[in-house]
């Protein structure tokens, strides 16, 4: 036993000797660790205690015990909130994983003005959401934009786009999917060219196609990078709300949140911040913000058990 | 049949490509039109006398765009600095520094990755509004200088990759903790505190929440939120607000197309938004 400890502690005395660390190093650990208790611990806390009070940021928050988690069952926009939420991200998830890994394989090439190309499909990522709001705007009007144009030149019946309840919801789905992809392109490009070329040489002697190259070799192979998007992206999709903000707003409140027309693209996120920042009912928007967090962490969790089979093929 | 291959190849990239930049080719076109050329149905794409007066109209007209350019410029700034300095300094010591209960903190850093902003927003707001610090540009920039933890992780990993020889050699030879980072490692990860710049750039450049949050008068806040004011007041002026919006939009397309390759390593890295 003796034997075989002194070297080890020899070698740790020397590392040790190399990083002494100590009190210094907390000094530089310490910025993280306030950011950490500050802004995160002490905040979700706090959240957790106003979710059981009234409080309107003037008096002092008064206790109320279960009563914005009861409130929340009878509030008439909540069920809409959800049902939206839920179908936006369902409807976002798939085809936004789909496009962005047929995009990552048709860019997956050392091809001249490849470069160029992978800059359009990414551009929209980096833009301001205000600035493509207003030009998506513009695309859904009913009367001067482009979709009802082309429509109409193909014989199409206009559509009223944001302002009917039937499609308000499509067009946000529509934008977001188009901003967003490149995000999960980049991602799912890192992915496949992780994967060695050789399997694809042995495939093709065996005689194997292009398709059950894709479903034999591509796509189980990027199953660690499907479960990182799919679970980044449904989260992302559970918090959406800015689209709907910009997008919905009427005449010249622009710090109004409607979520309309009718509550059709009403989200959780929009009733939080809509009950808080409008309304003032800090307690009510945090009881809010609560179960959204741990809806999230329910799909986390569901997510990893599902998808974690594909992960360890 | 390979000629034919490259033409299916660029075809299919050609037709999404302009798919995709559609939008900003139109925003592009309109930011010259008139103001009668842009109500015309079916829309027209080349614009008819080109009406160049629209930049200098949108930006110093109903709102003063230079006050917005430099509140931008301010907070960004701020953020860049901020981010480069503490989130070295934090990843360094993960990294490098022994000090007791080291994985046990940063696996709280990790942890803290996982949780929702929005339920930490309320909160936030709340703790801000104590500190009286609402339509000043603090709860915008202190946040900044604690480091954020993607940024702290992503730092460490890269930290992680360079060998601890140097530091040894370098050791031997009298320098300290920070000599060290500063003439030995920092110079080995440029491409890594580029990600970290370009990341923080545009994130802060983009945000449009956390101004609309904090600061809604129009000497204090961003562009972001300067262009949605115009939008609401003006909102039929839509080859001035195109004009700005080219103008916001510039620099941060101006920078990722310069620095694709480092937007590219950062999200592989880490999948973060841009």
């Amino acid at each position: 036993m003796a034997v075989t400890e002194a070297p080890v502690k020899s070698r740790r005395a020397a590392r040790r000797f190399g990083n002494r660390g100590g009190l210094a190093g907390y000094f530089f650990i310490a910025p993280s660790l306030i950011f950490i208790l500050a802004f995160v611990v002490v905040p979700i806390f706090g959240a957790l205690w106003y979710s059981f009070t009234d409080y309107d940021l003037m008096s002092a928050p008064k206790w109320v015990g279960l009563r914005n988690y009861s409130n929340l069952l009878e509030d008439n926009r909540y069920p809409a909130a959800i049902r939206n939420t839920l179908a936006f991200a369902f409807a976002t998830v798939p085809t936004g994983v789909v496009t962005s890994l047929l995009l990552a394989m048709l860019i997956n090439r050392s091809i001249r003005g490849i470069y160029s190309f992978r800059a359009m499909f990414y551009m929209p990522v980096v833009s301001s959401f205000v600035a493509v709001s207003l030009i998506w705007l513009w695309f859904y009007d009913v009367q001067l934009g482009l979709f009802n144009d082309i429509f109409e030149t193909l014989g199409i019946p206009r559509i009223k786009w944001l302002r009917s309840q039937d499609t308000s919801l499509l067009s946000i789905i529509l934008l977001s999917v188009w901003k967003n992809m490149g995000l999960n392109m980049v991602i799912y490009m890192a992915g496949l060219q992780g994967i060695p070329g050789h399997l694809y040489e042995a495939a093709e002697i065996d005689g194997a196609g292009r398709v059950s190259q894709f479903f034999r070799i591509t796509f189980p192979l990027l199953a660690p990078t499907t479960f990182f998007v799919v679970i980044v992206y449904f989260i992302g999709a559970l918090q959406m709300f800015i689209q709907v903000m910009i997008m919905t707003m009427v005449g010249e409140n622009t710090s109004a949140l409607t979520g309309g027309p009718v509550d059709s693209t009403v989200t959780v996120v929009l009733l939080v911040f809509s009950n808080a920042f409008e309304y003032l009912k800090m307690g009510y928007a945090s009881a809010m913000s609560f179960v959204l967090f741990l809806i999230i962490g329910l799909v986390t969790l569901i997510n990893t058990r599902l998808l974690s089979y594909d992960v360890d093929f | 049949m390979r000629v034919l291959r490259y033409v299916l190849i660029y075809g299919l990239l050609l037709t999404f490509g302009f798919i995709y930049t559609v939008p900003f080719l139109w925003m592009l076109s309109t930011s010259f039109k008139t103001l009668s050329q842009t109500l015309r149905f079916p829309p027209e794409w080349i614009p008819g006398p080109w009406a160049f007066e629209n930049y200098p109209n949108g930006w110093m007209g109903a709102f003063d765009f230079n006050i917005f350019f430099r509140n931008s410029v301010a907070i960004t700034g701020n953020a860049v600095l901020a981010q480069m300095t503490s989130s070295v300094l934090i990843a360094y010591a993960f990294a490098r520094i022994r000090v007791p209960e080291r994985g046990f903190l940063f696996a709280i850093v990790l942890a803290t990755m996982m949780i929702p902003p929005q339920v930490t927003l309320i909160p936030q707001y709340i703790l801000f509004t104590k500190f009286g610090w609402v339509e000043t540009w603090l709860p915008l920039m202190v946040p900044q200088w604690t480091g954020w933890p993607l940024f702290v992780f992503m730092l460490r990993q890269f930290f992680r990759t360079l060998p601890a020889d140097l530091d040894d050699a370098a050791r031997i030879d009298g320098c300290g903790s920070f000599r060290i980072l500063w003439h030995v490692l920092l110079p080995n990860m440029k491409p890594a505190l580029a990600t970290v710049a370009i990341f923080t750039f545009v994130g802060n450049w983009n945000d449009f929440l956390h101004p609309l949050l904090y600061l809604s008068r129009d000497d204090n806040t961003t562009l972001a939120v300067g262009l949605n004011m115009f939008r609401g007041q003006y909102r039929t002026q839509f080859n001035e607000m195109m004009a700005v919006a080219v103008l916001i939009l510039l620099p941060v397309i101006l920078i990722f197309f310069f620095f694709q390759q480092y937007f590219v390593r950062g999200i592989a890295l880490t999948g973060i938004k841009g």
